[in-house]
Order: C-alpha cells, then sequence, then structure tokens
C-alpha cells in the first residue's frame, strides 16, 4: 500500500507538469520505436536470410584476375574433384541484365534442367530453349504473367523471345524478386558464353567440418582462385543486417543524441521547483528512502510506459504495417525490392536487452539528482532553491 | 488512489499485450522453420542461390558475398557508399594489433 500510495504521488507530481511530461513520454517513445524496429526487422531479415541460404552451396570457387571476377574455365573441375573430401563439383552460370525498357537489373540464373520441380513456383521449370521462369518482380516490372512472352536481348543485340513457364510466389520474393531462370545451355547462348567457361563453381563436400582446409587446398591448387564458405557467406549478411553498424541508425542518431542530451540535463541536476519538493518533503517528515523511491517510481512510471508502447508500435510497423519508414531506407536505390514482410523472429532476451538499455539510464538520470539532493539539510536546499 | 491503479492497469494491457505478440512471434517463426523453410531451401539448393535478391542496383548490392573484395566503400573503409544499400554494410577490414616489417638484406 505504501508504494501505491509513493506511485499515486509520483504520477500527480508528473501531471502537475504536463507540458514537459508529454515532450518526455513522446521523445523516449519515438527513441524506443526506432531502436526496436531497427532491432526488429534487423533481426528478422538477418535470422530468415541465413536459415534460408544455409541451403546454398557449401563453397563457391571464382577466379581472379587483376583483382577482379573472372568467368572461370570449366577444365578446374577436374582439379578439384581430385581434392580429398570434395563431393561434387557443379559449374555455375549466372549473370546480369539491364532491362532498358523498365530501368531494372535482372539476374539470370542457370540450372540443371534434371532438377525437381519447385513447390514455390507457380508453374513449372523451364526445360527447353526458349522458356524461362520468372520472379514476381519481373512480371511485374514487365507486366506479364504464366504463358505470356518476355523479350530479352542477348549479348548479340538481337531480341530473343521467351515463353514464361513459371512465377515465383510472392513467398520466395526475397530469393527471386529479380531472377529470371533458363536451362544453363540457352543460358549460355543468350549470354555469349562459351561451354569451356562458367560464372563459378558450387563445390559440395563430404564432410563440412572440412570446408575451411578443403577451400585452403582449392586455393594452393589454384592459385588464381578465391573460394567463398558458407559461413563467410553467412557472415556477410550478419554484417549486411548488423543492426549497430548501419545508416538506419545513423539517419536516427539525431533522435538519440537529443535523448541523450535530455537525459544529461536531467543528470546533472534537478530544477529550482524540484529542488524545493524534495526540501519540503523531507521537511515534512519524508526521509531519504522515501524521496529516491518516489523519484524512482517517476523515472518508472515514465519508463515503463514509453518502452511498452514504443515497443508495440514498433512491432505493428514492422510486422504488419511493412515498415513503411525503414524499408525506404533499407530499399536504397533498388527498383525492384521485394515487399518486406520479415518472419518475426523475436525473444524475451532480445526486449530484455532493449528494455536494459533503455530504462535502466533514464531511471538512473532521474535517481542520481534527486539522491544528491536528498541527502542534503532540507532548511539548505529550500534556502538555495 | 485512482490514478495509480489506472496507471497499473494501463500497464498490464501493454504487457500482456507485448507478452502476446511476442509469443505470436514465436509461434509464426516455428511454423516458418518448420513449414515455410524447407521450400526455400529447396529453392536455394535446386538454382543454387548464394544470394537475397534484395538490392538490385549494382553487382556488390545484389550478390554482396560474391563480389570484389574492394567493391564497396570505394573511397575508404569507413566512407558511406556510393549507393544507399552499400552503406549498410559495417566495414570490417583487417586491423591487425601486431606489425612485422621484412626488409631484404642488403648485399655486402
Amino acid at each position: 500500500m505504501r508504494y501505491l500510495k509513493i506511485l499515486e504521488y509520483a504520477l500527480a507530481s508528473l501531471l502537475r507538469r504536463p507540458g514537459k511530461t508529454c515532450a518526455i513520454l513522446v521523445v523516449y517513445t519515438l527513441m524506443i520505436v526506432v531502436l526496436a524496429s531497427v532491432l526488429f526487422l534487423t533481426q528478422a531479415l538477418k535470422t530468415e536470410a541465413t536459415t534460408m541460404l544455409a541451403g546454398g552451396p557449401q563453397l563457391v570457387v571464382q577466379k581472379t584476375m587483376a583483382g577482379r571476377h573472372e568467368l572461370i574455365p570449366v577444365s578446374a573441375v577436374e582439379k578439384l574433384v581430385e581434392i580429398p573430401g570434395v563431393k561434387a563439383v557443379k559449374p555455375r552460370v549466372w549473370g546480369y541484365y539491364y532491362d532498358a525498357l523498365t530501368g531494372t537489373n535482372y539476374t539470370l540464373q542457370g540450372f540443371d534442367t534434371l532438377a525437381n520441380e519447385l513447390s514455390l513456383l507457380n508453374g513449372r521449370l523451364p526445360r527447353e530453349e526458349g522458356e524461362c521462369a520468372i520472379g514476381a518482380g519481373v512480371a511485374r516490372s514487365r507486366l506479364i504473367h504464366l504463358q505470356d512472352e518476355l523479350i530479352l536481348i542477348d549479348y548479340d543485340n538481337i531480341g530473343r523471345i521467351f515463353t514464361v513457364t513459371g512465377v515465383f510466389v510472392s513467398a520466395a520474393d526475397l530469393l527471386t524478386q529479380d531472377l529470371v531462370v533458363m536451362p544453363e545451355g540457352p543460358l549460355r547462348q543468350f549470354f555469349g558464353m562459351p561451354d569451356s567457361l562458367a560464372t563459378d563453381l558450387a563445390v559440395e563436400v563430404y564432410n563440412p567440418n572440412e570446408v575451411d582446409t578443403i577451400a585452403n587446398k582449392i586455393k594452393r591448387s589454384l592459385p588464381d582462385s578465391r573460394p567463398i564458405t558458407q559461413s563467410e557467406l553467412l557472415r556477410t549478411y550478419h554484417a549486411v543486417f548488423d543492426w549497430r553498424g548501419g545508416m538506419m541508425l545513423a539517419l536516427f542518431s539525431s533522435a538519440l543524441m537529443a535523448f541523450c542530451i535530455l537525459a544529461w540535463d536531467k543528470a546533472t541536476g534537478l530544477s529550482a521547483g524540484e529542488r524545493r519538493e524534495i526540501g519540503i518533503l523531507k521537511a515534512v517528515g519524508w526521509d531519504t528512502g522515501d524521496v529516491l523511491l518516489l523519484k524512482l517510481w517517476e523515472g518508472l512510471a515514465l519508463s515503463l510506459l514509453a518502452f511498452l508502447s514504443g515497443c508495440l508500435i514498433a512491432f505493428i510497423l514492422v510486422f504488419w504495417w511493412g515498415t513503411p519508414v525503414l524499408g525506404g531506407i533499407l530499399r536504397g536505390w533498388s527498383v525492384l525490392f521485394p515487399a518486406l514482410r520479415p518472419t518475426p523472429f523475436i525473444d524475451f532476451y532480445q526486449l530484455g536487452t532493449l528494455a536494459f538499455l533503455t530504462i535502466i539510464p533514464y531511471v538512473a538520470s532521474t535517481v542520481i539528482p534527486a539522491w544528491r539532493a536528498a541527502v542534503t539539510d532540507p532548511d539548505e536546499v529550500m534556502r538555495a532553491s | 488512489m485512482i490514478r495509480s491503479r489506472a496507471y497499473l492497469c494501463l500497464i498490464a494491457v501493454l504487457l500482456t499485450a507485448l507478452a502476446g505478440l511476442t509469443g505470436w512471434a514465436q509461434k509464426t517463426s516455428a511454423t516458418f522453420l518448420a513449414d515455410g523453410l524447407p521450400a526455400r531451401r529447396q529453392l536455394v539448393s535446386v538454382l543454387s542461390l548464394t544470394d537475397l535478391a534484395l538490392w538490385t542496383e549494382a553487382r556488390y548490392t545484389r550478390h554482396p558475398s560474391m563480389a570484389d573484395l574492394f567493391s564497396p566503400f570505394q573511397d575508404h573503409p569507413g566512407a558511406f557508399d556510393h549507393f544507399p544499400a552499400g552503406s549498410l554494410m559495417a566495414p570490417a577490414g583487417p586491423r591487425p594489433e601486431t606489425t612485422m616489417h621484412i626488409r631484404r638484406v642488403a648485399q655486402p
């Protein structure tokens, strides 16, 4: 009951300064919204990316020349399959296509026609020359559908017509948004790429623990190559979505700075009115512990309200509203950016960390100056103010 | 005591909503891992994909893991990139704590 009464007094004290309380609450909530949105979005995308891409090649071998990626001779496959531990080596054929009609870049990906059908494909995979499967972004940008025709200009500046045999469903947008998939042979003809060359080589190994060792052996066997292991690939995506180092936080750093200044201002001193209030409370019989409890409740009351509302708003913005602000920043200059519908990978640990990093500093900045005033003589406090 | 009770009720409602949403998130992500992920992994495996189709404006943003090592941060490691998407990648260049200088012994 005593705590409830102190909370009642703390709320009354906050409501006596409605303008200041509202301003702090709005800024505090906005700061939590920004931090929580960035945390939720990047964590969701990072987890989704790493879990999905873990199904990709264990090792990709590129050829480099003059410090740049070059097409690799298919004859290198023979050298690589001789390395102990290597299960299979598959040349990959892929490349880019700039579509001048829509001003978009597509990724043209070749595949093995013996592959199974895909459950995320509406239609079927292309089987022969003149057929292709496309991502939903390509279909949208070219206003085409299943069984329509896609015209692309090949390396020789000749228009080629492809029948769309499949369109990837929107659930696969994150992986296929800009993809035009066709069998390897026709893709080689389209790019004018000789059969003796491939874009890179995908290496499959027997024991995943040996990937790094095999990568070292490949580097020794083909000195001009660059082996990229799957762990490096996944680390890249951790770095890309690393919520601590990003432009999103940089853009919102001004809001963070404003809040830090506000907290610093509170931490470095109380206003004359607040000091007088503490002096009067002590004079009428409150002890230092009660005053500190009052200030703790004031800080906690604001912090809890701001934290909970901020997290809820961030949750709704990121997972239900399609990240209206952050999505725009993430999009950059991308024309074919997929609609962001991230799977919510959130746990109580993340929320706890966010709460610890935001609530504790604010409450401390409220209690510490009050403690300084509360331990001094009430008469002195009131005279000084 | 009306204010404190109303405040505590509000906090309880917000806390319940947040706990409910977090529970929903965990259920949704578990469903994704059980049902949605195998189909996506099959897609990644069959097409031998290495990157997400998020940023299509440049080669090194479309395939960050396959790009030339020096592609992003073309001015210096801490610089904002020409493309906004490139700026999302934290520069992580090698920062050795010790250095070793090797020189050829002068011929007598």
